[in-house]
């Protein structure tokens, strides 16, 4: 009889009464499986986004920025919404492997592989977006500091864009780190059941000879807790750097200090919702149930209406402050994201991102497939909103004659339909070749949290004091 | 790096592994590794490891990481190419806080994920003997290392302990470089005799 304990009024993590083995079996299927007619109807149709996408960019390059819709007054567009928006998404995978392993949040283990996956992919897409802006793109190395031909000419230190080359390099190599160090035993796992030799050899070398000695579970447990607790600032850091980009600049609109904490919540949201979109079909199409249950969605929408609420009270507060400061520039820039040419993008954002999440404080709603998939959707509009009235406060600047609208040019929607293609490109093959859900982890919380051992525990809830003293007694 | 006799006692449940493991090195034995699919915590300290010092590793690629950061970005504003950026110092800390922090979280991290690898002797093309596949699966494996005189003996006291089947194994005991899907030398043997 195992007493570790947890009482059942909490919900199972894991469902169907399974076993080690029956853990195994279940978490290896889609690995050992053939690729369904679906998965490769997927992973072409996102290769070829993903070629139309490369099209656009060499388009781009070819005949300079020039193509881009950007003008004067606007010499930002939807390249760095995208840039934004795609970093944003790549918060969630980090803040529910680290954040909630801290936390000890059990419920993240069911997610935990996926969501980080998903940020690695994210962080990939969003890079792409500064880089190719830079227009003589053979030239992006010039941000990496090292001892040049040119004198001794460094970058910029103390230039938040230079933050963000360091911020976004480092945020993708340690999440990197994190998840392949977790990847390792799940190889192993996949390795020492291949049928065949090419199987047996790749994953051979991607397991990188793990074969499960305790005392290298010991040391994998230390990696995990000291690198979730790197992760935890890490993952803040990031989007408060990505919104020292705006936050440091003295624009209209721009110049605040509400910005960091105000990014880094509209990335977890956002995070959280691409992270639903995600799961809630890889969870049917690869049968997966039992273990990314209807509790772990009803979690993350709990995420999301914290997130979102808390993303509304900063609109709010932003408004609030314009009026409050008495500065006229503030007050005007505020007044046209709100009534000016770009009402539309400001008023989808605040329906999407604060009014719609609200419904989420209906227990039915966050329990509801369908809704919360439609919901993850709208999330993801609301905050490509955010990024873009964020940045389209510069249509207007200090000089009448220079102001002006934005719309994108096809090259600029191209790179963006593009980075969907890289994103589920990197998806698809990873679902197909990866373990989906963390095998040894869903095992380690398994005697506590699955629903078969948690019925074995209902039995001694209601036990004696008496009799189960003495019945464990006789029992050693 | 020797090919050697191994006893191995092989468990499905955690409840049996425990008490195996103390009576086993109670009676003396020194158990030469336990292998399970997934980390049972409390199993270090039954087979009496000691702590790991990873997380002081960490501290300590940590600390470079920042004073490679503060050092280098110093020496360039005030010494190598000093510039005047609209009046400001030419150690500005404040505005080195972002990089410096990113490179004390990446060299930690980069640092200590290596000294695991190499602690762990971890790297694409590493093998080591599989005592039993079904160990990264769902049955946790205990061996000890025998000579040909005890070999009977350490095995009939492993069924004692409640093991679920036992065997006596050649191995080897390190890690070689190696594939997955070739048998060794060793083994090859083993299957004849």
């Amino acid at each position: 009889m195992h007493l570790k304990y947890e009482s059942y009024v909490r919900e199972a993590l894991v469902d169907g009464k399974k076993d080690y083995h029956q853990v195994t079996e279940d978490l290896c299927a889609p690995v050992e499986n053939k690729p369904t007619k679906l998965w490769r109807i997927g992973f072409l149709l996102s290769a070829s986004l993903l070629a139309f996408g490369a099209f656009s960019v060499a388009w781009e390059v070819q005949f300079g920025t020039g193509v881009w819709n950007l003008n004067r007054t606007i010499g930002w567009g939807w390249d760095i919404t995208n840039f934004v928006w795609w970093v944003g998404i790549g918060h969630a995978g980090t803040l529910i492997s680290a954040i909630l392993l801290l936390f000890r949040q059990g419920w993240r283990t069911g997610v935990n592989r996926a969501a980080e996956a998903m940020t690695i992919f994210a962080v990939m897409c969003a890079g792409q977006f500064p880089i190719w802006h830079m227009g003589r793109v053979w030239d992006a190395f010039f941000v990496l500091p090292y001892g040049n031909s040119r004198g001794p000419l460094w970058p910029n230190f103390v230039s938040p864009l230079l933050w963000d080359v360091f911020a976004i390099s480092t945020y993708f190599t340690v999440s990197l780190l994190f998840w392949y160090s977790g990847l390792i035993p799940d190889f192993a796992t996949i390795r020492d059941r291949a049928q065949t030799k090419t199987r047996k050899f790749l994953y051979g070398l991607a397991s990188f000879g793990w074969a499960g000695s305790a005392k290298h579970w010991q040391r994998h447990e230390y990696l995990s807790l000291v690198l979730a607790g790197l992760s935890t600032p890490l993952v803040l850091s990031v989007h408060t750097i990505v919104s020292f980009d705006f936050a440091t600049s003295v624009i209209p609109g721009w110049h605040t200090t509400i910005f960091p904490p105000y990014f880094v919540a509209g990335a977890v949201f956002s995070g959280f919702a691409m992270v639903q979109t995600l799961l809630i079909i890889t969870r049917k199409v690869l049968n997966l149930q039992d273990y990314i249950t209807l509790g772990h969605i009803e979690a993350m929408n709990k995420v999301i209406v914290v997130t979102g609420s808390i993303v509304g009270v900063a609109y709010l507060t932003e408004l609030f402050i314009a009026y409050y400061s008495g500065v006229l520039w503030e007050q005007e820039a505020f007044r046209l994201r709100v009534l000016g040419p770009y009402w539309w993008a400001y008023w989808g954002m605040m329906t999407c991102n604060v009014v719609s999440p609200q419904l989420f404080w209906f227990k039915k709603l966050r329990r509801n497939i369908w809704f919360t998939f439609f919901m993850s959707i709208i999330v993801n509009i609301g905050m490509w909103f955010e990024r873009f009235v964020i940045i389209m406060s510069l249509h207007r600047d200090y000089l009448p004659s220079s102001w002006s609208y934005y719309t994108p040019s096809w090259p600029e929607v191209g790179f963006y339909l593009g980075s969907f293609g890289l994103f589920f490109t990197c998806y698809f093959l990873f679902v197909k070749y990866f373990p989906v859900v963390a095998i040894a982890e869903i095992k380690f919380i398994l005697k506590h949290s699955g629903d078969k051992y948690k019925e074995e525990m209902k039995a001694i809830d209601v036990q004696d004091e008496g009799e189960f003293i003495e019945e464990q007694a006789h029992h050693h | 790096m020797a090919v050697k006799k191994f006893a191995t006692a092989t468990y499905s449940d955690e409840a049996v592994l425990f008490p195996a493991v103390k009576k086993t090195r109670g009676a003396g034995y020194k158990v030469h590794d336990v292998y399970t699919p997934f980390a049972v915590h409390g199993l270090d300290e039954a087979l009496g490891y000691k702590v790991s010092g990873l997380h002081v590793a960490g501290f300590i690629y940590g600390l470079t990481g920042t004073s490679t950061a503060l050092g280098f970005m110093g020496w360039i504003f005030t010494t190598d190419w000093p510039q005047n950026f609209g009046g400001k110092p030419h150690f500005p800390l404040p505005a080195f806080i972002p990089i410096t922090f990113e490179l004390t979280v990446l060299f930690s991290a980069v640092g200590m994920v290596l000294t695991f690898c190499y602690l762990c002797q971890l790297m694409p093309g590493v093998k080591k003997h599989i005592f039993n596949p079904r160990q990264t699966d769902d049955k946790m494996v205990m061996a000890i290392e025998v000579t040909d005189e005890n070999a009977a003996e350490v095995e009939t006291f492993l069924k004692g302990t409640g093991a679920e089947a036992t065997d006596i194994q050649i191995a080897e005991e390190g890690w070689w470089y190696g594939r997955y899907d070739k048998e060794e030398e060793y083994q090859l043997k083993t299957q004849e005799a």
